[in-house]
């Protein structure tokens, strides 16, 4: 399959990365030519970002070689494998949005003049290099007054400053509209036929059909295949990444949903005042929400947790409306809420499995004086981890030292124990493994068939696409369209989640 | 338990040490002091301790006993009021304080350390501006009842006649005391949980639907209802009190207390026992300074290292458990 020629400018060779709990990369091996774009796809946890975080030398690989035009070379500092050609563009933008354009550009490698920044010469050669990006902006300009495309811009501006021949770009438009997404595009094409080699790590299959000349899929931190530039198609790629038929790994079953639990009206959330959202979640409905990063759904939810609090409108549950002025409060409506931010918002990393099955629901083990009743606390989180099929060695082991999939089943087990009417998921299977994935599609499938409302933010395509009775979609703040099952479509989602809401009705 | 044996080891080491290298360290005298000093001590660390706990940090701790040490004689003895007037006032004191900062803290959300930076310097001012900076003393007949507190356990009711109890600072008995009930709220009810939750991270912790501003308040309060009552032992045990320098450092002796105890200053870690170590460490070191001739002007120099190398120690123990944990971790993920 992959001929470890000599014209490969960059070649990666059996790479095996293991992390306390799991084994991120397994004799992983990839191969770039100069001038290629290779894009690099797989669901998210499969090991693409530890491979980049390798390659840019922000981590050191257990085994396995990496070889550049080659030759056998140690990566083990950022500045080894700048040397090396190699640049990384991060899927969060790393630039100082207090300083401007130029300064970002040259940023620790600033041109000096009698031991002082030399202002004239980091100004004129960004103007090159923005020109070759095509940004027109001036480089005296302040990052933060860019809007976000342009950043990426800027960013790119940068690696190719370091003389980058190979840019590994990790998601780069996960955050850019559809305008600022083709151009995106327009500027690593013209990269290409300048020959710099690009590593493209996307989600979006559509992007990657138009770019890449060829496919590398890796699931589970191994080698899953690779497609060459006529063998790329939606389906061959999906296949390589799920490893299996879809329609298998999603579990929704056809059903009738019940009453209506959640109803929510004229909802303006603080961060996206003037926007009204209207939608309602019945029982036994697992209601999916998707759109670009920054549609504002993981702020809907915070609403609806009372994280935030709304600007105005109503939140009924079961036809009540209810006060919503913190997280206590939406967990005495029967809401729960499984974060995006699950090592922040999530769970206590540093505390017990138990302690963090048992935190939200305290109170049901209070004895008279406050005390903790910690044999039934003890008890219920070892039924939960029963249950969830929670890999941990004991329940007092802490968190930290479990996989993702499995702190993830942590907050679920979290939730669960409070028997919850709602459960909003955000992005509920991000940097997961596989296992774990269709674990928590089971339980999603499990808890509806019991009659849970579930409202579920997702960014990954597949998942909205198998796992959703109907979806919103929301772009800019607004709910842009809702689609039933047999509207769904990959095509439909982009459309309304770029912001063509007329899509929507003219499928109708 | 565990994690404390570091700085025990150190403890019952300094201690040996001292007492084979100086003839008046064991005796009933010096003993008695060192345990009584080391208890008024560690009674501030534990107030402390629930701020640390937290993620957060209370530097006016000093400037508050000082507070607290001149405003009671200046209701009592100045103002002529009652003794009840006066414990209502220092309590009164307290709940305001604590209740302040916590609000502060948690409503406007400005950082502890300027909260409490600023309570410092102004609960001084207020202190000698109060008094006109004259000294207050402890000596009129109205004390006499409390004194108790700093005196040894014969004083008690139904202990005159036993011979040990004069060996017993009664201080001691109330650091005992309080460590319990600390320890106790701490580890076993739901609203110590939450505490520890929230230290380690407030955000998961709200997002489980604790009320972690309330919570935050209440840390902040006790530690100040602690530190009112520990300010008021440390006034009538020392008798005469300097509006200007009364209680200076001694939210940093606190702090260092809690800390070698165990406490992490990024919260959500320590425990009541550890931090009643640390006091006594610090306690032992200043008196085996002077027990063994060591000039006394070096003795924030000895007490600064030893609580360096204590953190440095305890930090390569840490990391050392770390990384015998991963490489387990990998091991049962390959089989």
């Amino acid at each position: 399959m992959s001929d470890h020629n000599s014209t490969s400018l960059l070649t990666v060779k059996d790479v095996t990365k293991r992390f306390p709990g799991v084994t991120a990369l397994s004799r992983i091996n990839l191969t770039l030519a100069a001038g290629e774009i290779l894009a690099l796809i797989g669901e998210n946890g499969a090991g693409k970002s530890t491979l980049m975080k390798i390659l840019a030398g922000v981590q050191l690989p257990d085994e396995g070689q990496i070889f550049v035009s080659g030759k056998p070379v140690t990566l083990d500092s950022v500045q080894a494998s700048q040397a090396c050609g190699i640049a990384l563009i991060h899927q969060e933008l790393n630039l100082s949005g207090n300083l401007d354009v130029g300064a970002n550009i040259f940023l620790g490698r600033e041109p000096k003049s009698f031991g002082l920044i030399d202002k004239r010469r980091i100004r004129e050669q960004s103007a090159t290099l923005l020109a070759r990006v095509g940004l027109n902006v001036s480089p005296d300009t302040l990052v933060d007054t860019l809007p976000i495309g342009q950043q990426q811009l800027v960013e790119i501006a940068r690696a190719l400053s370091v003389d980058a021949k190979v840019l590994i770009m990790d998601e780069p438009t996960s955050s850019l509209s559809q305008h600022e997404t083709a151009r995106l595009l327009e500027v690593v094409k013209d990269l290409r036929s300048r020959g710099v080699s690009v590593i493209y790590i996307s989600h979006r299959l559509g992007e990657v059909k138009e770019l890449a000349d060829r496919v590398a899929v890796f699931r589970d931190g191994e080698n899953a295949g690779e497609l060459s530039r006529d063998e790329i198609t939606h389906d061959r790629m999906v296949r390589l990444m799920v490893g299996r038929d879809i329609s298998q790994f999603y579990a929704r079953k056809p059903h009738t949903p019940g009453a209506t639990v959640l109803e929510v009206r004229d909802l303006q959330t603080p961060a996206n005042i003037g926007h009204r959202l209207n939608f309602s979640v019945k029982a036994g409905e697992i209601v999916g929400v998707s759109g670009l990063v920054g549609a504002g759904r993981t702020e809907m939810l915070q609403v609806l947790f009372g994280v935030d609090q709304a600007v105005s409108g109503t939140v009924s549950v079961d036809g009540k409306p209810i006060q919503l002025n913190s997280p206590r409060d939406a967990i005495n409506a029967g809401i729960a809420l499984v974060p995006e931010d699950r090592k922040q918002q999530g769970v206590i990393l540093q505390m017990a499995v138990r302690t963090n099955i048992g935190l939200a629901g305290l109170k049901k083990y209070q004895k008279p004086g406050g005390f903790l009743n910690k044999l039934q606390e003890g008890r219920d989180s070892a039924n939960m981890i029963d249950r969830l099929r929670i890999r941990t060695p004991h329940e007092r082991q802490v968190v930290q030292f479990l996989s993702g999939g499995n702190q993830q089943k942590v907050v679920l087990g979290k939730w669960l124990s409070m028997k919850p009417k709602i459960l909003l998921l955000d992005e509920p299977t991000r940097g997961i493994d596989i296992g774990a994935k269709q674990e928590i599609y089971l339980l999603m499938e499990e808890l509806a068939a019991q009659g849970v409302a579930i409202l579920f933010v997702s960014s990954e395509m597949e998942e909205v696409l198998g796992m959703s009775d109907r979806t919103l979609v929301m772009h800019e703040g607004r709910i842009t369209g809702e689609l039933t099952r047999e509207q769904l479509s990959e095509e439909a989602i982009m459309q309304l989640a770029t912001g063509n809401s007329a899509y929507a009705e003219s499928t109708k | 338990m565990k994690k404390n044996l570091g700085i025990l080891g150190i403890l019952l080491f300094v201690f040996i040490a001292t007492a084979m290298g100086s003839d008046s360290f064991f005796t009933a005298y010096n003993l008695f002091n060192l345990v009584e000093r080391s208890s008024l001590y560690g009674i501030i660390g534990i107030g402390v301790a629930f701020v640390i706990i937290t993620g957060g940090i209370d530097l006016s701790i000093g400037s508050f006993i000082g507070l607290v040490a001149v405003t009671f004689p200046f209701v009592v003895v100045s103002h002529e009021m009652s003794l009840g007037v006066g414990l209502l006032t220092i309590l009164a004191l307290s709940v305001i304080a604590g209740i302040t900062h916590g609000l502060l803290i948690t409503k406007l959300k400005l950082q502890p350390f300027v909260v409490t930076l600023c309570g410092l310097m102004i609960y001084r001012g207020i202190s000698r501006w109060m008094v006109a900076d004259k000294t207050m003393g402890y000596a009129d007949d109205k004390f006499e009842g409390l004194k108790i507190m700093v005196s040894s356990m014969n004083k008690l009711p139904g202990f005159q006649n036993v011979e040990w109890a004069k060996h017993v600072p009664v201080a001691f008995l109330i650091l005992v005391a309080l460590g319990i009930v600390a320890a106790i709220f701490l580890n076993k009810t739901i609203y110590g949980r939450y505490l520890l939750a929230l230290g380690r991270n407030e955000q998961a912790a709200r997002f489980s639907g604790i009320n972690t501003a309330a919570m935050t308040v209440l840390a902040y309060v006790i530690c100040s209802l602690i530190t009112g009552f520990g300010g008021l032992l440390f006034a009538l045990d020392n008798g005469s009190i300097q509006p200007d320098s009364f209680g200076n450092f001694y939210e940093l002796y606190a702090i260092a207390a809690a800390v070698l105890g165990g406490c992490s200053l990024r919260g959500g870690e320590g425990s009541v026992f550890g931090v009643i170590l640390g006091a006594t460490l610090m306690r032992l070191l200043m008196n085996s300074i002077s027990m063994l001739g060591i000039s006394d002007q070096l003795e924030q120099t000895v007490i600064g290292t030893v609580i360096l190398v204590g953190v440095i120690v305890d930090e390569l123990v840490k990391r050392y458990a770390a990384r015998r944990n991963a490489i387990q971790q990998a091991k049962q993920a390959n089989t």
